[in-house]
């Protein structure tokens, strides 16, 4: 099994026709996903690698059912876009554009919530769950998944959507497999956090153990690590915290938007801290990761 | 972005909050006044009045030196530009209001605390039950009645109660209508004329709406606002300028070391990656920088040239994620072409190349041509770093 989606999964891509989404709708059809349509305003009726596209959500889905939608369109336009795909019923959203201003953002997850959908991103590469489906452009072109990602136990989730690959690609070169992998977005406020996604992976019988990817700045490692305190997940977690030394040099932005440490808040010193305090692994080199996930398998 | 106070001012005045009279005073500038005034450091960063960036004057002659003296002041890492002078009137009691965005909770939070003045987060820590915060939404904003019961539950009642909750719901609507992530009122004071009154005030706005606020737009462009300690040093300046040759992908955020490894490594997680791992195997990286985003080979070479050309650095580690985007064999080939023109040789100056995804055998060929030996893609981020630490003792 998988979590957020899996081979059945069928998909729409918003803003389908830009060069980049393009690009990865080739990408992710190479790899086997169900892309059923696409959706650019005024360019109804065009194809791209066979994929045909409509000007509303609403059109693409009367025609071709679908629970996803891919959303690659300019910042200005994504709480739009993103609010059109649940209107029309999406009940999972993967927001690949950046830079989408906060307060959008919010206003996105909002009506999300209350449509009880799901929201990855923004500013995210995507999702894999190895040999299913790939939502997004994580990993490249489809042989490059292959390469680097193969099925099996271990779960990830990162605030670097290149480090999801490259945490895939250490373990498959192990030999460990993957059920689902999430670059969550590098953006301050994402749609699924670490507090939103551990508990399905701790519900999903096929995931055994999951790998946190994290940076400096932001909480949510520290809540994270209160959740597992109250005993609200037994699924063992490995967390890799980089950027130890930016710890050091407070106020310079490194990494993701989320990466500035202000004073004592944030800084990697005190998620480290709170990881060990609640019991999930700390890995203290990135190979590390491989050891203590073998643990569990 | 940060504001300065006084831009915020001019902001909360839009929206009639009430401000003490005031003024931007200059280097050199001749004073009146009449009473006594406070001198306030305009610099982008809080903690000013612990730090000096605070002074009371009385007399014209005292102000003016005063003024002159923070001019010339390195207050927490930043040169004041200008100095904002306002009158100093009695205050009777002093409130703390702030909304700004709960990143877990992913909703505005609106916090009240009828002790204002003081450090928030320290009363919150200390005191948790003077602090009221509530959530609202970006969709229904933060009514008056909503105002009037975050207020009403940190115990102000009377006329007071009315003052206050129409202060905190303007100040919700300043932070939705300029897309801030940061409005903070602290202190708002009662005055003993009976005014209430915005003393000081911390507004930032949210770095990917600037575009749609033509007037912070403005702002961000005048580079001449602030003025931080922390300068770029010559080789980020020219680090800069590489980065900007081209729209190319991204050779940036380089900051300089004092170490003998020179690194170009990305992208954004996996160069934090990198350098922790240099650092943990006992290497003295030269620089940090954030390569991605599939640059062009002249940003790549010019970056290698750059590096190389530091004192001390005859190595450099070449280290990023798998990548997708970028391509290696560019990578490949700007590396090899700056190793080339600094007048060194390839095989003797990578301490490693690891950087494995699209195009990895076009790069090979290019790598193996010039003697450099290559790691794939089972040799992890860790490992690689360990390799260019031993290759540079």
């Amino acid at each position: 099994m998988a979590i957020l989606a899996d081979e059945h999964t069928q998909v729409i891509v918003q803003g389908i026709t830009g060069r980049e989404a393009t690009s990865f709708t080739k990408d992710m059809l190479d790899y086997g996903t169900k892309v059923v349509a696409g959706i650019t305003p005024g360019k109804g009726g065009q194809r791209v690698h066979g994929v045909p596209v409509y000007d509303t959500v609403r059109q693409a889905l009367r025609d071709h059912p679908a629970e996803a939608a891919v959303i690659s369109v300019p910042p200005a336009l994504v709480k739009d876009a993103v609010i059109e795909a649940l209107d029309n019923g999406i009940t999972l959203a993967v927001v690949v554009s950046e830079r989408v201003p906060r307060k959008d953002t919010i206003e996105f997850l909002e009506v999300a919530k209350s449509r009880n959908a799901r929201v990855i991103g923004p500013n995210t590469l995507g999702l894999i769950s190895p040999g299913k489906v790939r939502l997004g452009m994580a990993g490249g072109p489809a042989a490059d998944v292959r390469k680097a990602y193969m099925p099996g136990p271990v779960g990830i989730a990162s605030r670097s959507g290149g480090m999801t690959t490259e945490i895939a690609n250490l373990l498959t070169t192990r030999g460990i497999g993957q059920s689902t992998c999430i670059g969550i977005g590098g953006d301050p406020v994402v749609g699924s956090n670490f507090l939103d996604l551990i508990p399905l992976f701790d519900r999903d019988p096929e995931t055994k153990v999951v790998v946190l990817f994290s940076e400096p700045g932001g909480v949510i490692e520290e809540k994270l690590s209160e959740l597992v305190m109250a005993e609200k997940l037994s699924i063992p977690i490995i967390g890799f915290i980089a950027g130890r030394f930016v710890d050091n040099m407070p106020g310079v932005r490194f990494g993701h938007a989320a990466t500035i440490v202000e004073g004592d808040r944030g800084t990697t010193k005190s998620k480290i801290e709170m990881f060990r305090k609640a019991g999930i692994h700390v890995a203290e080199s990135f190979s590390e990761i491989v050891d203590i996930a073998k643990r569990y398998l | 972005m940060r504001l300065l106070e006084h831009e915020s001012k001019r902001i909360l005045e839009k929206y009639r909050i009430a401000l003490p009279v005031g003024r931007l005073v200059g280097q050199g500038e001749p004073l009146t006044i009449d009473g006594p005034v406070m001198l306030k450091a305009q610099i982008p960063i809080g903690g000013r009045g612990k730090a000096g960036g605070i002074l009371a004057a009385t007399q014209a002659e005292e102000a003016r030196q005063k003024v002159s003296h923070l001019l010339k002041s390195n207050i927490r890492g930043y040169i004041p530009k200008a100095v904002y002078m306002e009158e100093k009137k009695a205050v009777k009691q002093e409130f703390f209001m702030g909304i700004t965005y709960d990143t877990v909770a992913k909703a505005p939070v609106a916090i009240f605390s009828a002790e204002g003045g003081v450090d928030i987060e320290e009363l919150a820590q200390r005191k948790p039950a003077l602090v009221r915060k509530e959530h609202f939404t970006v969709h229904s904003r933060l009514p008056l009645h909503r105002a009037r019961e975050i207020v009403a539950e940190a115990g102000v009642s009377g006329k007071l109660l009315l003052g206050l909750s129409v202060a905190l719901a303007t100040i919700a609507e300043v932070f939705l209508d300029y897309d801030a992530t940061v409005v903070e009122v602290n202190p708002l004071a009662l005055m003993d004329d009976g005014r209430l009154v915005a003393l000081d005030c911390h507004l930032e706005i949210d770095d990917d709406a600037v575009p749609r606020h033509a007037d912070i737009a403005a702002m961000e462009k005048d580079t001449g606002r602030v003025e931080g300690e922390r300068r770029m040093s010559d080789f980020e300046r020219l680090a800069f300028n590489i980065d900007n040759l081209d729209h190319r992908g991204v050779a940036g955020r380089v900051i300089e070391f004092d170490g003998n490894l020179g690194l170009i490594i990305g992208g954004g997680g996996a160069s934090l990656t990198a350098f922790d791992a240099i650092r943990a195997h006992g290497g003295r990286p030269a620089n940090y920088c954030e390569v991605g985003g599939n640059p062009s080979v002249l940003k790549v070479k010019e970056l290698t040239r750059l590096i190389l050309s530091k004192p001390g650095v005859d190595k450099i580690a070449v280290i990023m994620n798998v990548v997708s985007n970028t391509r290696v064999d560019m990578m490949a080939r700007g590396i090899v072409k700056g190793i080339l023109e600094s007048g060194k040789n390839p095989a003797q100056t990578v301490a490693v190349f690891r950087v494995p995804g699209a195009w990895e055998e076009e790069g090979h060929k290019i790598l193996s041509k010039y003697g450099v030996p290559i790691q794939d893609r089972t040799v992890s981020i860790d490992e690689a770093a360990r390799i260019a630490v031993t290759n540079t003792h």
